[in-house]
Order: structure tokens, then C-alpha cells, then sequence
């Protein structure tokens, strides 16, 4: 296990040229294997040659979550179907999800930088750990589980909801570290106190989340009402998931497992690589992954890297907080939302596309959407039950598509606010809260 | 045979409804007869107007949602069980009401119904039928 801890320490000219090393093999081994890059590559005349030194990376053309949805499901896996043993999806900009496929080595990977976050957060086998995040297609649960099973702590499978046992695992298990969405780590801590338990006092010493954006704010409140130190973890499921990044005890930023996930930042209008210290749009390519290999992913995550030594002694570099986005998707209760998804809704359900606005706001701990339409003529309806089959029927399709249940409300035309023409798709009334 | 009635969207907030209002004063239309049918969210506003095309022109004009569709106006006897009379007729004829509400004819000077139908010929017909006056449009506007 000891080998394991070891690759976060390796000394930056011994990591630097590993990842040449992998950066190499992984762009010979996509350009043979995935038609899609080896379209790209022989557009431009550029082969793993031509890499010779790492920002050599910056002549590889960049690949957008558009490409896995043009490419759905399994166009861009560069192993036969036999060879994957595991799928997981994620929101695409409309209606089809982004596919992410893993070999048993990816698995093995996955479960390896899952183990090495936990480990520097502090968790240890000894720990009983309650893993929230929801198990199934979304990559949060089942990559915390094999991360924890390989660590060797105790695993509570309980997923996301059934508040109220896991308040009571909490105490019956004596439930040392818990990890879920901020969201939904408040929506607890509110519910545990209407049961009447103190959190404070339970056995809680970890809290670890990620899979949305949270505030400093909501970290204190966390920390404060649960009795927890609380970390935060970055991944997405076009690059593994989980465990691309996460914060150690020292939280001076997030540590990105770049042996695996090799980062650059870029500007987001030039695409020109900026130098650290200089926040951008992060960029990632994978260089060890069998299945589904991503050169110059870009995540639309706005941060910056940093690559001097942290206070905890690790050699791999950190990426601040993740700032804000440079597209228009909204995360939801943790749910990935694309305005454009809910376009495409409509669309499907009138065969017009009306007006429409996506109002989200925060009562409390937990985020609210309401998507405003304004009723034209075309599918307004005389009777009331028409129109209330409409807005269930955009209501019904929203949360089977997305898997977030929202509330629909019909306007009157010209009540959505304009600005040249064009409607406000968004308005985000959760800033600061 | 049939009236013509303007539906438009209401959402339900203050002044909504008198803009409606004021939208045909302005260009000088009747209203004859009123419904409003609510959610807790919005409402759908049905109108009998003295002229309904110009009506219809009118409140989109304004930037209503609105749509005419085809009712039909029922002469009820102004007694008790008028009503009953008429609405037994169409439930042994098995005729759906989607709708109704009163108003007062101009020329008849008796009580009546605005009917909407989920089929309005077999409504028509069971009507005829039970000799219970179905309203022309001329009866109802006065000309």
C-alpha cells in the first residue's frame, strides 16, 4: 500500500519525464486505436513524433464534451466492447448522455487516485465511512466505493436520499467520515436536527464533497454544524470521475493526480496555454487510461495551477477552487444541466420552441429550478387541463431526462425578459448564498 | 349555429386581467359574457365580445395569448330546474360539457348558457332534438 502513497511524492524531474513517457504512448495508442484523433492528428500532420517535450502537448487538437455526444456511445473507446467492464453517463448538452467506458485498468486506476485522495485527506481503514453520492450511472458513488475498499476502510453503501437512516447510521454505526454533495450534506444536517440528534457530537470527524460548486461559506456552516474538517474533491466522468483532484489536510488547493491526468490551463477565448499562477480554462489529457483515453480535454472549469512544493511535502501540482465555467451549464443538486437540454425538451414535447427561462435560487440548503414558459398560441389550449397535462408532461420529460425534479410555470408571451432580442435563458440567484 | 369565443392566458398576478379589459375598451368592444377559469398558477379568460375578430385582434394586439373557438349558446327556461332539464338531456345522450357559464341574450331577454362541448354537432343534435333552442349568433350579438 506504502508504493501507492509514494507516486504524490516523486520528485518533479522524475514525474516530468513519466509523463512524456506516457504522454507519448497514449497518443500513438489513440491515433492507431480511435478513428475520431486519428482523424484529428492526420489533419494536422501531427503524429506522437512530434512529441518530444511535454509542451509539445499544445500542437494536439482539443477535444469537447460535443465530441463524445457526436460520437455516442461507444465511438470513442479505444478497446473493443469485450474489454469493458464498466460504463457510467453523465448530462450531454441535449438529449443523449456523455458515455464514459472503463477496462479493468481503468478500474484498477480509478480505485488507485480514489485511494490516494482519501489517503491524503487522512481517511484510514479504521475509518467507517458513509458514502453518499449516488450509486449507479453517475460516476460519485461507485468511485468512492472502490476507492474506499481499496484503502481498506469500512464502506457504507447507502447512496444519495433516506435521510433519515442515514442519520441514524450515523449514529448507530458511529460513522466516521461522510461524503456526498454540499447540497445535500445541509439538507441532512437540517433534517438531523427536526430528529433532534447533534451531529456534533456523533463520531463525524471527515466530511468530503464534490460533484458541484460550494462556497467557503457553506464550508464553514458545514464544519461548524456537523463537527467535521470537510475537503474538497474535483473530477469529471469524461476524464475518470472522481479523483482527478483533491484537497490534502493542508487544503492549500487541490492536488491533481497528474501522473494519470496531465493538466494545462488555457485561455478560454485564445486557447493559448497561460503560465501558472494565471487562471484559464483547465485542460486535461489522460495518459495512462486503456478505455476511453481524452486528449486536451476541455473541461470548462475555470482555475489556476500552481507547481511549488505544498506545506503536506507533495510533489504533484494543485489547482484552486474551481472559480466558475466558461459554457452556460448549471449544476443542480449536484445534476449537470445544459439550458440547451431543456430546448430540446420542449421541442420534443410541442414541436415549437416557446420562450423559455430557467430561474434557480436556493431556499435553504437545497437548490430549486423552475423553468418559465411562456405560452404561445400555437399550443395554448382553451382548456385548463390541457394545460396542466402541458406542464406536467415538461415536468415529467425534465426529470427523466435529467434526473432532477423541477417545478414548471406557464407565463404570458413578452414576460421574459429580453435583452437584444434574445431571451435570458438563465437566471442563477444562488451567487454568494 | 355557433358563437364564436376568444380564450387568452392569464397569469395570475395583479392588473392582468384589467389590461385584458382595457384592451378592448380601447378599440370599443362589448363584453357580453365573462368566465374565468384558475390554477393557482394562471387562469384562462373566456370572453363573449360584441365583435370577436376585432376582440381577437385587439388582445393580441395587446400581447395576449389568445385563441377562438366555437360554443354554443342554450336558452334556459328561468325557472328552477331549467338548467337540470337541459343537463339531463345531454347525460341520456351521453354528451360531455367541457364547460359552462351564464349570460344574458339581448334580444331574447331570457337566461341562457354558453356551452362548450366536447362534440358540439352530437350536442346540436341531442338539442334539437329535446326542442331546446340552441341561440344563433345573431340572437346573441343583437345583430
Amino acid at each position: 500500500m506504502d508504493d501507492l502513497w509514494v507516486k504524490d511524492f516523486l520528485p518533479r524531474e522524475q514525474l516530468e519525464k513519466l509523463q512524456l513517457e506516457r504522454l507519448r504512448k497514449t497518443v500513438a495508442y489513440v491515433r492507431q486505436n480511435v478513428p475520431f484523433y486519428a482523424r484529428n492528428m492526420a489533419e494536422r500532420r501531427i503524429t506522437e513524433d512530434d512529441i518530444s517535450t511535454l509542451a509539445d502537448i499544445r500542437h494536439l487538437p482539443f477535444t469537447v464534451k460535443n465530441d463524445l455526444r457526436d460520437n455516442y456511445p461507444f465511438g470513442l473507446f479505444a478497446v473493443p466492447l469485450e474489454q469493458i467492464v464498466r460504463t457510467h453517463c453523465s448530462s450531454g448538452t441535449t438529449g443523449k448522455p456523455i458515455v464514459a467506458g472503463y477496462t479493468r485498468g481503468d478500474i484498477d486506476l480509478w480505485s488507485e487516485v480514489m485511494a490516494r485522495t482519501f489517503h491524503m485527506i487522512g481517511v484510514t481503514p479504521r475509518d467507517i465511512t458513509q458514502v453518499a453520492w449516488g450509486y449507479g450511472l453517475f460516476t460519485g458513488g461507485l468511485g468512492a466505493h472502490y476507492g474506499l475498499e481499496r484503502l481498506g476502510a469500512t464502506v457504507i453503501p447507502i447512496s444519495g436520499g433516506n435521510t433519515e437512516k442515514q442519520v441514524m447510521l450515523i449514529q448507530d454505526f458511529g460513522v466516521t467520515v461522510w461524503m456526498g454533495t454540499p447540497s445535500y450534506c445541509l439538507y441532512l444536517i437540517e433534517l438531523a436536527k427536526q430528529m433532534g440528534v447533534d451531529l456534533t457530537k456523533m463520531k463525524l470527524r471527515i466530511g468530503i464533497f464534490g460533484a458541484e460548486p460550494w462556497t467557503e461559506a457553506m464550508r464553514d456552516e458545514i464544519q461548524q454544524r456537523m463537527n467535521v474538517k470537510a475537503y474538497d474533491i474535483y473530477g469529471l466522468t469524461e476524464v475518470i470521475g472522481p479523483g482527478v483532484s483533491s484537497e490534502c489536510e493542508a487544503q492549500h488547493g487541490l492536488h491533481i493526480f497528474e501522473d494519470h491526468f496531465y493538466p494545462e490551463i488555457v485561455d478560454p477565448k485564445t486557447l493559448e496555454p497561460v503560465p501558472d499562477g494565471t487562471e484559464g480554462e483547465l485542460v486535461i489529457t489522460t495518459i495512462t487510461k486503456q478505455g476511453m483515453p481524452v486528449i486536451r480535454f476541455r473541461t470548462r472549469d475555470i482555475t489556476r495551477l500552481t507547481r511549488g512544493k505544498c506545506p503536506c511535502g507533495r510533489s504533484v501540482c494543485r489547482m484552486d477552487r474551481v472559480s466558475g465555467r466558461t459554457d452556460d451549464m448549471l449544476i443542480i443538486r449536484g445534476v449537470n444541466v445544459f439550458p440547451s437540454q431543456i430546448e430540446a425538451i420542449l421541442l420534443s414535447i410541442e414541436g415549437t420552441q416557446p420562450h423559455y427561462q430557467i430561474v434557480v435560487d436556493r431556499q435553504g440548503s437545497m437548490d430549486d429550478m423552475e423553468v418559465r414558459v411562456e405560452v404561445q398560441d400555437s399550443f395554448f389550449s382553451d382548456k385548463i387541463r390541457e394545460l396542466e397535462k402541458f406542464e406536467a408532461a415538461v415536468r415529467t420529460k425534465i426529470e427523466n431526462v435529467l434526473g432532477l425534479r423541477v417545478r414548471v410555470r406557464l407565463m404570458e408571451p413578452g414576460s421574459i425578459e429580453r435583452s437584444m432580442g434574445k431571451a435570458k435563458r438563465v437566471i442563477d440567484q444562488r451567487k454568494g448564498k | 349555429m355557433f358563437v364564436k369565443q376568444l380564450s387568452m392566458f392569464i397569469e395570475n398576478r395583479s392588473g392582468r386581467l384589467a389590461a385584458a379589459c382595457n384592451a378592448l375598451a380601447r378599440k370599443k368592444i362589448n363584453i357580453l359574457a365573462l368566465s374565468l377559469a384558475d390554477t393557482a398558477d394562471f387562469g384562462i379568460l373566456r370572453l363573449i365580445v360584441s365583435d370577436p375578430d376585432d376582440g381577437h385582434l385587439a388582445l393580441k394586439g395587446a400581447g395576449f395569448t389568445v385563441i377562438t373557438n366555437d360554443v354554443l349558446a342554450v336558452q334556459v327556461e328561468d325557472k328552477p330546474g331549467g338548467l337540470a332539464a337541459i343537463l339531463d338531456v345531454l347525460q341520456k345522450a351521453k354528451i360531455n360539457v367541457e364547460y359552462m357559464y351564464a349570460f344574458s341574450s339581448i334580444k331574447t331577454k331570457r337566461a341562457a348558457l354558453i356551452f362548450r362541448f366536447e362534440d358540439n354537432d352530437a350536442a346540436i343534435k341531442a338539442l334539437t332534438k329535446a326542442s331546446i333552442g340552441v341561440m344563433s349568433k345573431v340572437d346573441v350579438l343583437g345583430q
